[in-house]
């Protein structure tokens, strides 16, 4: 019985990969091929499709928009949620506990709820078609999901450092940026992780505050899909550089994705 | 931890407070605006009262829209929950090929939502997706587009397919918090891995998987983008879920009074979740 433990995990990760293979398949595909029928592999195996997205500027341009709402997104979540976290970890104060559950609604409020409001807001605003508006709206729920992923972090650092800094005459900021940041480093790391994932992954708010300049990466495929059949393999290999920066982010927390799971805060 | 009382902590908290307020305060307001008024176009907007909620909750199309809802969402639970644990247990519990087990399930969770749309459209096709095909050369008759029933297929598997990783995430880090002792202590007792699994495990695991279940069931509940680009909706409008509804009427049909109103009933509806979740997570925690 225990040598077949290993068959559950096996069979479910075949599972997981079978569709990323079939992306990858079509992606080295010719288009007459992918229409001509069914076939387990490639046989006229090309890279046309990836050269077209890298050399198309409305391609290539819609990972540079994508990317840039991302890190701009995950700058604005982090940097906000640090001074909120640690009043939340270390201070009572009136009406802390409504103000954290009001947050946390927030991580909940479906965003087709405000696709349009948002629209209309970052038009008046003159926001409208720039990565800014996006990364403010994903703020939306990537700040509270920071908030709440640090505020447990912080309050595994025992309160006696912050009182023995004080002591020791370092001011609030000077405290902050130099022993509790550094002491917190690896719940950052988590947090940002997380934040890059729901931004990365989101669609609906990214595609209704773009049109031309800042389209993501994500929209312009879907202008792909619309138009069907033919252009599949192009489809195919947008997809499967959409995976890639996914890839890489895990690869680096792997040893710290458990943890903040574990801590139950996402 | 026992907090001081200072209320200076709101300095900390006032930039958070003015950028979700921003963010969620101004639309809600623009919603609520939208639900009690009609217009005629040219910015003129008259008092209508709670006309659009009736009308919402009366028509047809909303409740079979949240009765899809339910049931996708009852349906995923079922299967997400229970398989994610079985995984979970089975999972090797240090070394390369744990770390290698979470790096690849975690895969699906970072692929943005319209390519897992896209890929799971491409794997189905029913001549030459993977999926598709091979249903269809086992005898089976299958066709996404075409019919309900294969499109619901399709549209479950798909979620499993992105979501179970979680479930596993969240089992996983919870079974390693459990201590050995109590392995030792079941060991002694000469306790089957049934009884292991009852009474040590599953009451220790409560947390996780409380917070496991109403993560999925708020995500799945606000699903729009993935059936949206595998199925449309369709065939028909039998895999329209809410969202994708809402966001037809709000900014397809341009209907301002009625995606309003349903915006609302439907934002509270997930408000209604979120405070049982957030009881349910503190009584837990204790703080």
């Amino acid at each position: 019985m225990k040598n077949f433990r290993w068959f559950v995990p096996t069979l479910y990760i075949l599972f997981l990969m079978a569709p990323i293979y079939w992306l990858l398949n079509m992606s080295f595909k010719t288009t007459n091929e992918i229409l001509g029928g069914f076939s387990l592999w490639p046989k006229d195996f090309t890279i046309d499709s990836y050269v077209e997205i890298l050399t198309n500027p409305v391609w290539y341009n819609g990972y540079i928009n994508s990317l840039s709402y991302v890190l701009l997104n995950m700058i604005i979540s982090v940097s906000f949620a640090l001074p909120a976290a640690y009043a939340f970890s270390r201070y009572r104060f009136l009406g802390d506990k409504h103000l954290f559950f009001w947050l946390l609604t927030n991580r909940m409020a479906p965003p087709a709820v405000f696709a349009l409001p948002f629209l209309q807001l970052y038009s008046s605003m003159g926001l409208f078609d720039t990565p800014l508006a996006v990364a403010l709206a994903h703020a939306l729920f990537n700040i509270p999901l920071s908030v709440w992923i640090l505020e447990g972090f912080m309050s595994g650092v025992p309160k006696e450092i912050d009182e023995t800094a004080y002591i020791d005459g370092y001011s609030f900021p000077r405290f902050f940026v130099k022993i509790f940041m550094p002491l917190i480093a690896s719940g950052i790391g988590v947090t940002a992780f997380f934040v890059f994932m729901f931004s990365w992954v989101e669609l609906l708010l990214a595609k209704t505050l773009t049109s031309v300049a800042a389209k993501p990466i994500a929209a312009v495929m879907t202008r792909t899909s619309s138009t069907a059949g033919y252009e599949l393999g192009l489809l195919a290999a947008a997809g499967v550089l959409t995976i890639i920066p996914g890839a890489i982010v895990i690869w680096f927390v792997r040893n710290h994705i458990a943890k903040g799971f574990a801590m139950g805060r996402v | 931890m026992n907090k001081t009382q200072n209320n200076k902590a709101w300095f900390l908290v006032l930039p958070v407070l003015a950028i979700v307020s921003l963010n969620a305060i101004v639309p809600l307001m623009t919603v609520v605006n939208y639900s009690v008024q009609e217009t005629f176009g040219n910015n003129l907007f008259f008092f209508e009262g709670v006309r659009w909620f009736r009308e919402v909750l009366d028509s047809e199309r909303f409740q079979d829209s949240l009765l899809r809802q339910f049931s996708f969402t009852g349906i995923i639970l079922a299967i997400e929950i229970p398989l994610g644990v079985a995984i979970a247990l089975s999972m090797p519990k240090k070394g390369i090929w744990a770390s290698v087990c979470l790096v690849l399930m975690s895969l699906p969770l970072l692929i943005p939502w319209n390519v897992v749309g896209a890929m799971w459209n491409i794997f189905a096709l029913p001549d030459i997706g993977l999926l598709g095909y091979t249903l269809n050369a086992m005898g089976f008759d299958y066709n996404f587009t075409r019919q309900a029933i294969s499109a619901w297929f399709t549209v479950i598997l798909m979620d499993v397919w992105h979501w179970t990783s979680l479930v596993v995430l969240l089992a996983y880090a919870g079974l390693r918090s459990i201590d050995d002792s109590y392995y030792q202590a079941a060991r002694i007792d000469g306790a089957s891995k049934w009884a292991v699994f009852l009474y040590i495990q599953l009451p220790k695991l409560k947390h996780v998987l409380t917070l496991a279940f109403l993560l999925r069931f708020i995500d799945s509940f606000m699903i729009y983008t993935e059936p949206f680009v595998l199925t449309g909706g369709g065939p028909g409008n039998t895999t329209t879920f809410l969202s994708i509804d809402l966001v037809k009427s709000a900014l397809g049909e341009f209907n301002l009074g009625a995606a309003g109103a349903m915006s609302l009933i439907y934002f509270l509806m997930t408000l209604l979740v979120c405070w049982l979740f957030y009881t349910l997570a503190m009584r837990g925690e204790e703080r």
